[in-house]
């Protein structure tokens, strides 16, 4: 690792509590990790471990109850609403388990609305959303609306929707959690061409271990803490051939 | 290995810090949502088309009591005071009755309560694509406006229409009444100045009955109204 790597999500001491009446909850219980610019990292861990919860504060959705979270060095609570809004429309991309598509906008407008927010005129944003639609494999379906789209379509339409300002970071919350295997096998692949063609940063959080084989790191979390944290050359000693067996695809040798 | 380096290469902060709605697009936007849910936006313009033609009736009937005043002289005095009028001989006027003012007013306060509750629904089910929208990079400033512009337009319909039908059918009442000459005598300027008030006052309605509605979606924290879906 010659490779200088410039920190682009900082997570430090992020503890959440939940209050439901009197009952309290600590989905977070200090959680600290930084993230690379470019990388391609999974956060895994059981269901009820905290995925979500730590994707919503990284992503800045939520706020923690303690602790900070930087994106490019700036602490996010700082952010006031319409640096949240710039961040959230320009810097970040999310892609969700249940797609989250406008139902209905066609999936065009779907692309394109992050792109009007931005102030992107009509004519670039339609060029752009048909150009991304195309990269995602869904060159003829854009008039289409979500619920007129197979679940795997949709979710390439979101993550087309995550790319529409160029963002340099994609959070995704089990992006093929509820998809078939072979539907789910398809974003991944989609996610890692991003990740290594765009230089896209991908966090994405899951429990699919089809991600492991394209993760450079993955975060393992339970009980909401960082058990441990692997990169993928270390992954390939501890689990043998997990990924593979699942995939049955080969792993490139290397990482980066 | 030239990952990080895209990354670096990008101009931070790109071609400005900019978010935006311009209004063209809030409108497209708003129109289009309208007509994609048209019985949802019916049900809540109903209540309003309702109220408004009743107002426009009430009021077109006081323009027809003034025509035939005008023109019809003593008789007309015991025409109009026999179907219900306060008719101010002095001053050639006909105005509402007490009871009919109230009922007025009851109407018009049911009919923003019925919108309130319609809108509220309205938006309650679509709390999910409001949080998208935030996720999105959308501010409240924006969702306000989404939801005023619906507002008003569906204001503007439904008050229109709600108009039209009170002033046919006041007309209608009206020759009944007095026989079909008092047409003739209404003034028309006076009868376009209620219909005009009437869609006023139901835009007004609509606007005031969308305010919290409006209000509550805008503030609400992406994050619910992401995990409201499950
Ligand atoms: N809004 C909330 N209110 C109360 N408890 C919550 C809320 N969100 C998450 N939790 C709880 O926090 C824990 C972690 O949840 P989550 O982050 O969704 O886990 P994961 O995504 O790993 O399945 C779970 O026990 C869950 O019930
Ligand atoms: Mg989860």
């Amino acid at each position: 690792m010659t490779e200088e790597k410039r920190t682009i999500v900082r997570v430090i001491g992020v503890r959440k509590t939940f209050t439901m009446g009197s009952q309290t909850l600590e989905a977070l219980k200090g959680v600290d990790l930084e993230i690379y610019a470019g990388e391609y990292v999974s956060i895994m861990g059981p269901s009820g471990s905290g995925k979500s919860t730590l994707f919503n504060m990284i992503g800045g959705l939520d706020k923690p109850t303690e602790g900070k979270v930087f994106i490019d060095e700036v602490d996010i609570s700082q952010l006031d609403a319409y640096e949240l809004a710039w961040l959230r429309n320009r810097k970040i991309g999310y892609i969700f388990q249940t797609f989250n598509l406008i139902p209905v906008m066609t999936a065009l407008e779907n692309v394109t609305l992050p792109m009007t927010f931005a102030g992107m005129n009509g004519d670039d944003a339609q060029e752009k959303g048909i150009e991304l639609l195309k990269l995602v494999g869904l060159g003829k379906r854009f008039q289409h609306k979500p619920l007129e789209l197979s679940g795997g379509q949709q979710q390439r339409v979101a993550v087309a929707r995550s790319l529409a300002n160029d963002p340099a970071i994609i959070l995704a919350d089990e992006p093929t959690g509820n998809l078939d295997l072979s539907t789910g096998e398809e974003i991944i692949e989609l996610l890692q061409k991003l990740s290594s063609e765009r230089g896209v940063t991908i966090i994405s959080a899951t429990h699919d271990y089809k991600m492991l084989n394209v993760s450079d790191r993955v975060v393992w979390v339970r009980d909401g803490m960082v058990d441990r944290v692997e990169r993928r050359e270390e992954l390939n000693i501890t689990i043998g051939g997990i990924g593979e067996k699942l995939t049955g695809r080969k792993q490139e040798p290397g990482g980066a | 290995m030239s990952r990080s380096g895209a990354v670096l290469d990008r101009p931070e902060g790109g071609p400005g810090r900019l978010i935006t709605l311009p209004f063209s697009k809030s409108l497209e936007i708003s129109f289009k949502s309208l007509r994609v849910r048209f019985f949802r936006s019916m049900i809540t313009v109903s209540s309003l088309v309702l109220a408004v033609s009743f107002l426009a009736f009430v009021l077109v009937n006081l323009d027809i009591a003034a025509g035939l005043l005008e023109h019809g002289g003593r008789d007309a005095v015991r025409a109009l005071s026999q179907a219900g009028y306060d008719v101010d001989l002095a001053g050639g006027a006909v105005a509402m009755s007490a009871k009919e003012r109230w009922i007025v007013i009851l109407s018009l306060l049911v009919c923003t309560v019925g919108i309130v509750n319609a809108q509220l629904m309205s938006v309650t089910e679509r709390f999910p694509e409001i949080g998208v929208m935030k996720c999105l990079g959308a501010l409240d400033s924006m969702i306000l406006k989404l939801f005023l512009l619906e507002a008003g337009m569906q204001g503007l319909a439904g008050a229109f229409m709600g108009a039209v039908l009170g002033a046919l059918f006041s007309f209608l009442v009206g020759a009944v009444r007095f026989g079909s000459g008092v047409l003739a005598e209404v003034p028309v300027g006076s009868v376009l100045e209620s219909v005009g008030l009437a869609v006023l006052g139901g835009c007004a309605l609509s606007l005031v009955g969308v305010l919290y509605p409006a209000w509550l979606a805008a503030r609400m924290e992406p994050i619910k109204a992401i995990r409201s879906e499950h």
